[in-house]
């Protein structure tokens, strides 16, 4: 596992070599500007599953307008962490603050009302409904009309059309009919219904859990401009990603996580990729900052 | 499904010709295989539609009376009760549950609804809204093993069965009601009506209006698509922020009610209330649902399905007893047509995007 990563890590060093340049500004506004807003902020999560640890106390900050990469090898933690974040595990022990305020969510849908929206790494789409069902799926709208009123119809024609719109501000065009059924659509297809969900209803933040994964080139890149304009709405995003250009491109910051622990915090501005995959895959250690 | 299997041979022989060109490094197209197979998957009531259209001009070939208005009177009350316990059980089964207690639990609400108007004196009203109480009870109980101990619903209806179909007799002391000894509106459901050529009891517009109903409920709102995406994915539906539990209760909640209804039509139809009416009826609306073309997987099926499913089981009755074949061979059919049912499902669901 760690040899593919590091192996992946090194020709891509020149891609991102322009990345800091760009980030550069970012990350010196940051460090010039008003202290940062902690949007999110998790302090010593524990997980256990069994004899399985999945976390040994991980902290995470998230800033508002920020995108906070977490990346780790295969079973480092990642997605149990951004699950015990938003509700679909709850953690054994750790706090978590939203807006400084302390929260334990006890479901998805509990983190959801609270403007969190979450794309899992098993996408959580239902197969057998289509596209716009999975879209608003249990935020369902009904419809203006007496049947609405009476008897609670679904304004399905309204829904279709703000899913067939919503594609459209997100520049996806492999999902045509919004009325075809999710089972029946690519692994890829899937994941930007998945992707469009969150970024349609996210008001707080927006969690990713490998959101490309499935993704051809010039759609990964849509979900990344998709990160970028979030981020200049102010919308924090917290990005899972195995693919490290992605994360050196788009992350103010990149959580690392090793073992069931953050091996270290680092900003791409001062880091090359290589180095973070030194300390992702324990070659290297980071001092405590 | 005998259609399918007229149509198997000749489709078949095309697609295998479809799999040589693949060999040969042509590019793969849809055979018309894969049509059926898709349309099939698109529209579960269509398989069970066909069968049930097909058989019945079978039958009428055979016997001209098949399709006379008195015999389709007769399938159409022969239907109701079970038709009508097999909208409770397609709910339960399109969340990939199953519920093996469900004539039991329709004898109890009718024992009740039954004897505290005959023997307790009660009210028509009071006795039929406590009788779909119990109904409601029933599902309840089943719904909170479910959802709240986590019991596989297979073993938790198996132990209701048991509770439910002993609490009857305790109750009834194995004694039967005649519909006579009930009020008007307690056998209501048994007089007599006539629509256009047929001679229908109420029960079965009851029925229909209830097939209509919960159609409604499970295509047009948003219950009925959390029942769906409940049944398709827990997992996903819970990551998505479906209250999971709370579906899957007022699913087994609701069935419950249906089965009030049920016990209603039923005690209509027999013209009594006896705990050892529609023992079967368990298994029955179980061969419905799924003849009906709703998955036992969960997430797949739909009411009408069940509605066709229910009607062929009565057509090869009927139209075996009027072909003059020897009724043991009806069981026979009936179980070659749930396996498959069954069969056709597993095909179904290996559909290609
Ligand atoms: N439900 C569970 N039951 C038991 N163990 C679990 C469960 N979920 C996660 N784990 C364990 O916790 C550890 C962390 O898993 P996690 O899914 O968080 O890894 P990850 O970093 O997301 O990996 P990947 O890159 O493969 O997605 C693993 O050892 C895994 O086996
Ligand atoms: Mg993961």
């Amino acid at each position: 596992m760690s040899t593919s990563v590091s192996s992946g890590g090194e020709p891509l060093a020149a891609p991102t070599a322009p990345a800091p340049a760009s980030l550069d500004a970012a990350g010196g506004a940051a460090a010039a500007g008003p202290p940062p807003v902690p949007v999110l902020e998790a302090r010593g999560l524990v997980k256990t599953f069994g004899h399985v640890i999945g976390l040994r106390g991980v902290d995470l900050t998230l800033n508002r307008g920020e995108v906070l990469g977490i990346i780790g090898d295969n079973g480092a933690g990642k997605s149990t962490l951004i699950k015990c974040l938003t509700g679909a595990l709850q953690p054994d022990r750790g706090e978590i603050l939203l807006e400084g305020r302390q929260v334990s969510f006890r479901s998805p849908l509990d983190s959801r009302q609270h403007g969190i929206e979450t794309v899992y790494q098993t996408l959580a789409v239902s197969p057998a409904l289509d596209i716009a069902a999975n879209m608003f799926l249990g935020r369902e709208r009904v419809s203006k009309g007496p049947l609405g009123l009476l008897f609670r119809k679904l304004d399905k024609r309204g829904m279709r059309a703000e899913a067939r719109q919503q594609m459209a501000r997100l520049g996806i065009t492999t999902l045509q009919d919004m009325s075809q059924r999710v089972e029946t659509l690519s692994g890829g297809q899937r994941q930007a219904v998945a992707v469009a969900r969150a970024a349609a209803f996210g008001s707080k933040l927006i969690v990713l859990d490998e959101p490309t994964a499935a993704l051809g080139v010039r759609e990964s890149e849509q979900v990344l401009e998709l990160i970028r304009e979030l981020r200049r709405q102010q919308l924090p995003v917290i990005l899972i990603s195995h693919n490290m250009p992605h994360v050196f491109s788009v992350c103010d910051r990149v959580h690392i996580q090793r073992l069931g622990a953050c091996a270290g915090v680092v900003s791409p501005a001062t880091t090359s990729a290589e180095e973070a995959v030194a300390i992702m895959t324990g070659a290297k250690q980071l001092v405590a900052q | 499904m005998s259609s399918l299997a007229d149509h198997g041979g000749p489709i078949g022989a095309v697609s295998d010709g479809a799999a040589t060109i693949e060999e040969l490094g042509g590019s793969r197209r849809a055979t018309p295989l894969d049509r059926v197979q898709r349309s099939l998957h698109a529209h579960p009531a269509l398989g069970p539609f066909l069968v049930l259209a097909c058989s019945s001009l079978i039958f009428y070939a055979l016997n001209g009376r098949f399709l006379a208005s008195e015999n389709v009177s007769l399938m159409l009350q022969q239907v109701a009760v079970i038709a009508a316990l097999g909208v409770g059980q397609t709910l339960i089964i399109l969340t990939a549950g199953i519920d093996l207690s469900i004539g039991a639990a329709m004898i109890l609400a009718q024992l009740f609804m039954a004897q505290l108007a005959a023997n307790d004196h009660w009210a028509a009203l009071p006795a039929l809204l406590l009788g779909c109480v119990v109904g409601i009870g029933t599902g309840a109980l089943n719904g909170t093993l479910v959802t709240r101990f986590r019991v596989p619903p297979f073993i938790a209806t198996l132990g209701t069965l048991s509770i439910l179909t002993s609490s009857g007799l305790l109750y009834s002391q194995g004694q039967t009601t005649q519909a006579s000894q009930m009020p008007g509106l307690l056998n209501w459901t048994g007089n007599l009506v006539k629509i256009g050529p047929f001679n229908l009891i109420n029960g079965v517009l009851v029925v229909f209006v209830l097939y209509l109903a919960v159609n409604y409920l499970l295509t047009q709102t948003r219950w009925g698509r959390h029942v769906y995406a409940v049944g398709d994915d827990l997992e996903a539906a819970r990551l998505a922020g479906i209250r999971t539990r709370l579906v899957l209760f007022s699913v087994y909640a609701f069935a419950g009610l249906i089965v009030g209804i049920a016990a209603w039509v039923s005690i209509g139809y027999t013209g009594a209330a006896s705990p050892n009416n529609a023992v079967d009826a368990n298994l029955q609306s179980i061969t419905a649902v799924v003849i009906g073309g709703t998955s036992l997987f969960g997430g797949r099926g739909g009411v009408f399905g069940t509605l066709f499913g229910a009607l062929i089981v009565v057509v090869f009755t009927s139209g075996l007893t009027l072909a003059n074949v020897n009724d043991l061979y009806q069981p026979i059919a009936e179980g070659v047509l749930v396996i498959a049912a069954v069969g056709v499902d597993q095909w179904i669901r290996r559909v290609k995007a």
